[in-house]
């Protein structure tokens, strides 16, 4: 298969700001289907996607969490939009440092948006399935791929951001320590 | 493990800077279910009769209802309670929004205020780490600013703010708690500036678990397409059509309540008034878990960007005899300031129509301008800041004319239980709204009406359809609403059972938390409410546990309703205060309006002079209510038993 290329669905959550009412029903939905087991808590925290809202600024920006980064950006970017300011951090769909979205809020753990991986597959994403005004709108196109890419996996995220807090010896040695307990 | 309810209190004493969380019962919960209900109780157990509104003595309770936080679309609502100084009775105001979801997360259900501060405070709820912080730099700022101003200073974005304006600061009597884009009104702002408590911001990162997920996700999936497409539910001035602009201008009375201008509405004013929206309306928001964008975002210059919510759309302009550019412009001032949407316009007025009948003079108002509006202006300043006369006007329309005296009484014509009411002036008294206005502890029509319709339908046909797809009603309704035919009054059976039915789903809302626009209030637009006595009960028991069934969700609301009634008589509450205002109706009948309140209280088992009777109180489990009542000889041992 190597170096061949592929069909490959691209699922795409699209996001239309006007539309947003500022509901949250999607951090509401996000967060209750990836409870474990499915539905049986509710917690926007825990949600990824996340409306970064200004009401005083008029500002309603639904974000799907993407990658993690272990760095804050070094300078911030302002965003003139129809004659309104934005600061560069609500597009950011970055689990960084310098705030508290797409983090578990107890163990700080990055959170990413799985387009609501599950087995049968969901006919849409949780928060497009709630969103009734339209906000998010879902497509999938086919695409033509080189190679077949590798997918971070959730624990692989995990252990990345927890290597960056702790270092890698640390983990290391934690992880031993944790095996070598379990096993009794 | 407990579900969609946290399960602990928030308990602080501002006197002390105590500051104590606490395992609620659970038993309250099946009792009572929470909101409103577990408030009262509370409110029964610790704060008697001799407890005046402004004692420290006095609790200032925020409840998420029951409901809040799990999926259930538009469950948001967050209930305060008080004893308020509009009358020295038991008052609530039902807000909505972000606040209670937040405080449910943090997790809490309740915030329970006692004690008073000895200067200006906020107080700071981020789940488990719980401050009293200085607000003395808050001091005069705006309720909208404040918001802005507290998420900065906790570099918290995501914090969800109820804060008093000048008014609550000062006291004024109907001053409200502001939350954006929802406020609790009714008299409970000024409990909490007599608290000296600023603001209360929240926020909370912890789960709220569901008893029956799967299944109760299920049904709120359906829900929130279905809430979406129903036109007939959501706020009442913005979605549904009868119920418009037109409808409130020609049927609502202008200035002090006075005067009906049946024909106001016409294309010239329609133009005008949409052309004043499209300059200042940004976009409509919800509340939280809600697909009705209720809401308008104002940006009016010079002003905070601020919500419009239903209530004030119109009443201040039509109490000045305004446009509707002075309506945005005022509600832009007043939400800062905090203020209720029904009663200010009313005050307001109230003054205007003193100075023209002479009772105020020019020494009581220098420098008093000869515009109504911007004598609105004026007024709203002296009231804010209690300065000359206007810190009479701040006790409400009810005190006002007593302090003022010189005749200023015979202006007070729009009061129940001196609180100014939706300004009415109707021609032919109607039975079930006498009992409403008269009887209801929340004494304001819009928090009692709203399950049956306010008109019969002409078309026999259609009101067959009409019944055939009334799900929301229970079977004796279609029969009264088959048999109504226009202009006719109902029964005193019906009227009675139509009074019950109404404020019962208000009691059911204000316990659980779901809005009213999406329940009780908006049964009366047509057959379909998404939420009504027969969907409820399920709904409850898939999130909480809690066993449930029409009949049992029914019971609990007759019994937070017996308890509210128990705590206004023990506050001395007597057939004597039941009645409308005098000019509400022109054409009135006395004898049969007697008639119907004899029946009213026969039916809801209380005494001739509104007293739940001890078997009424002992059958709902309220006997430690009839036993304090026959200790204070409010009722005697074997009142109401069979004779
Ligand atoms: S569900 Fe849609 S409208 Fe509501 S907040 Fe999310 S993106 Fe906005
Ligand atoms: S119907 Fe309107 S007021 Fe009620 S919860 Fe929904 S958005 Fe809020």
């Amino acid at each position: 298969m190597n170096g061949d290329s592929k069909k490959k669905i691209v699922k795409e959550i699209k996001i239309d700001i006007d539309k947003c009412i500022g509901c949250r029903a999607c951090e509401v939905a996000c967060s209750a289907f990836h409870a474990n087991p499915k539905y049986s808590s509710i917690n926007p925290a825990r949600s990824r996607i996340r409306v970064v809202m200004d009401e005083l600024n008029n500002e309603y920006v639904p974000i799907l969490a993407g990658d993690y980064t272990p760095a804050e950006c070094p300078g911030r970017h302002t965003f003139l939009i129809n004659g309104k300011q934005y600061s560069e951090c609500s597009f950011c769909r970055a689990s960084c440092p310098s705030r508290d979205l797409f983090k578990e809020p107890d163990s700080g753990l990055p959170l990413k948006c799985d387009m609501c991986e599950s087995d049968p597959p969901l006919p849409e994403p949780m928060c497009v399935q709630v969103c009734r005004t339209d906000a998010l709108t879902y497509v999938e196109r086919e695409e033509e791929v080189k190679e077949e890419e590798v997918s971070e996996d959730e624990v692989e995220i995990g252990l990345d951001a927890l290597i960056d807090k702790y270092g890698l010896q640390k983990i290391e040695e934690t992880f031993a320590r944790m095996s070598l307990a379990k096993k009794g | 493990m407990r579900y969609a309810e946290t399960g602990f209190h928030l308990e602080i004493d501002l006197s002390r800077g105590n500051i104590e969380r606490v395992a609620s019962d659970p038993r309250s919960t099946e009792i009572y279910l929470g909101g409103q209900g577990t408030a009262a109780k509370i409110l029964w157990d610790r704060v008697p009769p001799e407890v005046e509104p402004f004692s420290p003595d006095n609790l200032l309770i925020f409840s998420a209802g029951l409901l809040v936080g799990t999926p259930v679309v538009g469950a948001n609502r967050t209930v305060v309670t008080t004893i308020s100084p509009r009358n020295d009775l038991y008052k609530d105001s039902v807000f909505g929004g972000f606040f209670g979801p937040e405080l449910k997360h943090a997790g809490y259900d309740k915030i329970i205020i006692r004690g008073k501060a000895p200067d200006l405070v906020y107080l700071w709820i981020n789940n488990d780490k719980i401050e009293i912080r200085d607000a003395t730099h808050l001091r005069g700022k705006g309720a909208i600013e404040t918001v802005a101003l507290i998420r900065e200073e906790l570099k918290e974005p995501k914090a969800q703010v109820a804060t008093i304006g000048l008014a609550g600061e000062n006291r004024v009597y109907f001053a409200t708690i502001e939350h954006l884009n929802a406020s609790a009104s009714r008299g409970v702002g000024p409990v909490m500036g007599d608290k000296r408590l600023k603001a209360i911001a929240v926020r909370g990162t912890k789960d709220l678990n569901i008893a029956h997920p799967a299944e109760l996700f299920e049904i709120c999936s359906r829900m929130y397409q279905e809430i979406y497409d129903n036109p007939r539910c959501g706020d009442a001035l913005k979605y549904i059509d009868e119920y418009s602009l037109e409808w409130h201008l020609n049927n609502f009375a202008w200035g002090n309540a006075r005067e009906r201008r049946k024909d106001f509405w016409n294309d010239e004013i329609a133009k005008k008034y949409e052309e004043s929206e499209k300059r200042v309306r940004v976009r409509g928001t919800a509340c939280y878990n809600c697909p009705k964008d209720c809401h308008h975002v104002i940006a009016y210059p010079g002003r905070s960007l601020y919500f419009q919510k239903c209530y004030s759309e119109l009443t201040y302009m039509m109490a000045a005899y305004e446009d509707r550019d002075f309506n945005y412009n005022i509600v832009g001032l007043t939400q800062e300031y905090g203020l209720d949407g029904y009663s200010a316009p009313q005050v307001l007025a109230f003054g205007v129509e003193l100075y023209n009948a002479g009772i105020l003079t020019d020494q009581d108002l220098p420098g008093f301008p000869s515009g109504n509006g911007e004598r609105f202006f004026y007024l709203l300043e002296k009231i804010v800041h209690r300065e000359g006369i206007g810190d009479a006007l701040a006790n409400g329309v009810y005190y006002a004319a007593r302090q003022i005296g010189k005749g200023a009484e015979e202006f007070d014509h729009n009061t129940i239980k001196k609180i100014e009411q939706v300004p009415l002036k109707l021609g032919m008294i109607n039975y079930p709204y006498f009992l409403m206005h008269a009887t209801g502890e929340k004494m304001n029509i819009t928090q009692i009406e709203g399950s049956y319709p306010q008109a019969a339908i002409p078309d026999r046909k259609e009101r067959e359809e009409y019944v055939r797809q009334w799900d929301a009603a229970p079977e004796r309704f279609k029969k009264y609403f088959l048999e109504w035919e226009p202009r006719e009054h109902p029964s005193i059976e019906a009227a009675v059972n139509i009074v019950d039915w109404n404020e019962t789903m208000h009691y059911v809302d204000d316990a659980v938390g779901i809005c009213a626009f999406l329940s009780s209030f908006t049964g009366q637009w047509g057959p379909k409410p998404p939420y009504h006595i027969y969907n409820l009960p399920k709904l409850i028991s898939l999130a909480s546990g809690l066993d449930l069934d029409p009949d049992k969700l029914w019971e609990i609301a007759k019994r937070n309703r017996n308890l509210i009634r128990a705590i206004n008589v023990s506050r001395g509450l007597r057939r004597v205060d039941e009645k409308p205002p005098a000019d509400h109706w022109k054409k009135r009948n006395p004898e049969m309006e007697q008639k119907m309140l004899d029946a009213y209280y026969e039916f809801k088992g209380w005494n001739q002079d509104g007293i739940p009777t001890k078997k009424t109180l002992d059958g709902l489990g309220l006997d430690y209510v009839s036993k304090e009542f026959i200790k204070r000889g409010i009722l005697k041992e074997n009142d109401g038993a069979p004779s």
